[in-house]
């Protein structure tokens, strides 16, 4: 763009020479293409080829030894016809609904607090600083780290039991679906408190005053003014949760000990067998799911504002 | 609607150990439009939200309609806030802005939207009921915001500087309407602002404030011809203020001597020799000519002309005086015009000048 301008000035500065200005004009055009470029390099590099090519792939045939370039829907028919698949996808979506709701009310709360309850900014840069904290390890470490606390001698277990409270301890804790949300609501709630904390950090203090000159009360004022503010904020922290759920297989493998399944972890494993064109159709069904579901919770919430 | 009157008795705020207001006590009669006029920081928005209750108070007590309502929260305090950004919320319509504490008060919807239209086409808006805020001009904004403030039946109106956010051709035609407003609800209005114009255009009562105290509190014409002292005669802009030290009195003047060495007198009770006093003399007063008698005039240098249509301002040093503003009548300049640089004669007759007071510290 700036380079533009000077392009632009430069040939202001001229004499008026049609050949020389229409050359420059050019050269100005060009200019603007030529900064585009490398940002479309890379992505058509990075992102659209790969897509491209599992959409190719996924259409090829495979057999235990290779993979053969073909057009068939094979890989296609089976995943979608398979009752495997269908109760994979539930499960997937069930993790997706539960993890959405718990870290939509825990990110707001947490987010509300460091909006309207810490007074100074400093402070409030601290806090979110903590906030992030659990994010200088390993995802994988972190997950890991659960194992001891909620093993069957684990902390919990073993804090009860000694306690009194109960009198073996409980099993569900570590390798069920307990495990897993449990798990994927501590790795992902922070991508909802980031943008529900920008939402509210933006809404007019005024509002909040007028809403209270007006006779409402704190709930009133949570329900009728601050929510409907922060609901841009709500829809990207979502937009986030839902599809790092839908693409979770490690949490999954790990936090359910392979009790579970999830729509990434089939993947996984359609990989290891070698059937790369299987994983691909499976890829693009994922693919297509997560768009529509971005574009249902785009249609709901307008987030033009916030980016 | 019924007006209250707002009785404000040695309120004082503090924040930590700053005092924005600093024991002050006001009254403000029943029906009056009352501005609060002073520079940013004297202390007037928080006296504002002290009354609306949206501060707290240190120490002190308000009362509205004979009630005490210092600890109330605002929505019991019958008073209505319009607020500096108007507030309005952006992600509701107009009728649901307006209807807003309706809703909170748990007014069927039915209702509230029907009296909701009706606020807004007592404010001429009802054309635009169903936009949002925000595809409002600055001029409908503050009419919906005042439909809002409006709807819940106040006693007293509190606006917060209800006029910064608009052009001035703008600010002109809404202050016009906000005392027709004013006029036909008859109850209290209190308006915050910092422009000397809007609170001579509206007030009944002009809130004179600075550094968190009252400088004097009046109707329009006794802060312009009289004010109280020396800070109000500077901010309302229309007063020279000269600073002496009184060397004699007689017959109701005051006779001082300005640094420089100039004596001049002015009119005012007796005082002991020796004291610093301020004294204020209307610029639109001063003439260009010899003083008629010794003390009523100066000779002084013209530093600055500025023509501005029916009258021309000019800026003069001299006698120990650094900035001396003459504002002289067009026809009156140009029949004898004088240029920059030039030495001439100024005075004034007796009652132009007149001792100004101090607040007691």
């Amino acid at each position: 763009m700036t380079a533009a301008i000077v392009e632009d000035e430069a040939q202001m500065e001229k004499p008026a020479k049609p050949a020389a200005e229409r050359l420059g004009r050019l050269a100005a055009a060009a200019a603007s293409y030529l900064q585009a470029l490398p940002l479309t390099l890379i992505l058509g590099f990075f992102f659209v080829l790969p897509i491209l090519t599992i959409i190719i792939v996924s259409f090829w045939d495979y057999d235990f030894a290779g993979i053969y370039p073909d057009f068939m829907t094979m890989n296609y028919t089976d995943t979608l016809g398979s009752w495997v698949t269908w109760k994979t996808y539930l499960n997937t979506l069930r993790y997706a609904a539960i993890v959405w709701v718990l870290t939509l009310v825990i990110g707001f709360c947490v987010a509300y607090f460091l909006a309207f309850h810490v007074r100074t900014a400093a402070m409030q840069m601290v806090l979110f600083l903590v906030c992030t904290v659990p994010f200088l390890t390993s995802n994988i470490i972190r997950m890991i780290s659960w194992i001891p606390v909620l093993g069957r001698n684990g902390l919990v277990n073993s804090t009860l039991v000694q306690a009194g409270i109960i009198p073996a301890p409980i099993e569900w804790l570590l390798y069920s679906d307990f495990a897993v949300v449990l798990a994927m609501v501590h790795l992902y709630t922070l991508f909802m408190v980031t943008p529900i904390f920008n939402t509210l950090m933006r809404i007019d203090r005024s509002l909040i005053e007028a809403a209270r000159d007006a006779g409402a009360s704190g709930w009133q004022t949570l329900w009728n003014v601050i929510i409907p503010l922060a609901k841009p904020g709500m829809a990207i922290g979502t937009i986030f949760v839902v599809t790092l759920v839908m693409a979770d297989f490690s949490t999954v493998q790990v936090m359910s000990g392979g009790q579970s399944a999830s729509v990434a972890l089939m993947m996984k494993n359609q990989m290891s067998l070698l059937q790369y064109p299987a994983a691909a159709a499976n890829a693009v069904v994922l693919l297509i799911l997560v768009l529509l579901m971005v574009a249902g919770i785009l249609r709901v919430v307008d987030i033009r504002k916030e980016l | 609607m019924q007006a209250a009157e707002i009785d404000i008795v040695s309120v004082t705020k503090k924040y930590g150990s700053a005092t924005a207001v600093d024991g002050i006590s006001l009254k403000i009669p029943a029906g009056a439009y009352c501005c609060l006029l002073g520079p940013s920081g004297c202390g007037k928005s928080s006296t504002l939200r002290m009354i609306a209750g949206h501060e707290t108070i240190s120490d002190g007590d308000i009362r509205l309609g004979g009630k005490v309502v210092t600890d109330f929260p605002p929505a019991r305090r019958s008073t209505a806030m319009m607020f500096q950004s108007y507030a309005l919320f952006p992600h509701m319509d107009l009728i649901d802005n307006v209807a807003f504490s309706l809703k909170m008060k748990g007014v069927e919807k039915g209702e509230r939207r029907a009296r909701a239209l009706e606020m807004l086409k007592l404010m001429q808006m009802e054309a635009y009921a169903t936009r949002r805020p925000a595809q409002l001009s600055g001029g409908q904004q503050q009419r919906v915001a005042l439909a809002r403030a409006l709807i819940t039946d106040p006693e007293a109106l509190l606006l917060d500087e209800p006029l910064s956010a608009l052009d001035p051709f703008l600010k002109i035609r809404m202050r016009a309407e906000l005392k027709r407003l004013q006029k036909s609800l008859g109850i209290t209005f209190v308006h915050v602002t910092h422009s000397q114009d809007e609170a001579m255009a509206l007030a009944d009562l002009i809130v004179v404030m600075n550094d968190g105290r009252i400088e004097q509190a009046a109707a329009p014409r006794e802060v312009f011809e009289r004010p109280a002292t020396a800070f109000v005669a500077r901010f309302m802009g229309d007063h020279n203020v000269v600073s002496g030290r009184v060397t004699g009195h007689g017959d109701g003047l005051v006779t001082f001597e300005v640094p420089g060495g100039q004596t001049l007198v002015a009119s005012g009770r007796a005082m002991e020799a020796g004291r610093a006093v301020d004294v204020g003399i209307r610029t639109d007063r001063v003439r260009i000519g010899a003083a008629e008698s010794q003390g009523f005039g100066f000779t002084a240098i013209v530093s600055n002309i500025e023509y501005q249509g029916a009258s021309v301002k000019l800026s003069v040093t001299g006698a120990g005086i650094e900035d001396f503003t003459v504002i002289t009548d067009d026809a009156a300049f140009f029949a004898s015009p004088v240029i920059v640089g030039e030495a001439i004669p100024l005075s004034w007759a007796a009652g132009d000048a007149s001792i100004l007071g101090a607040l007691d510290s």
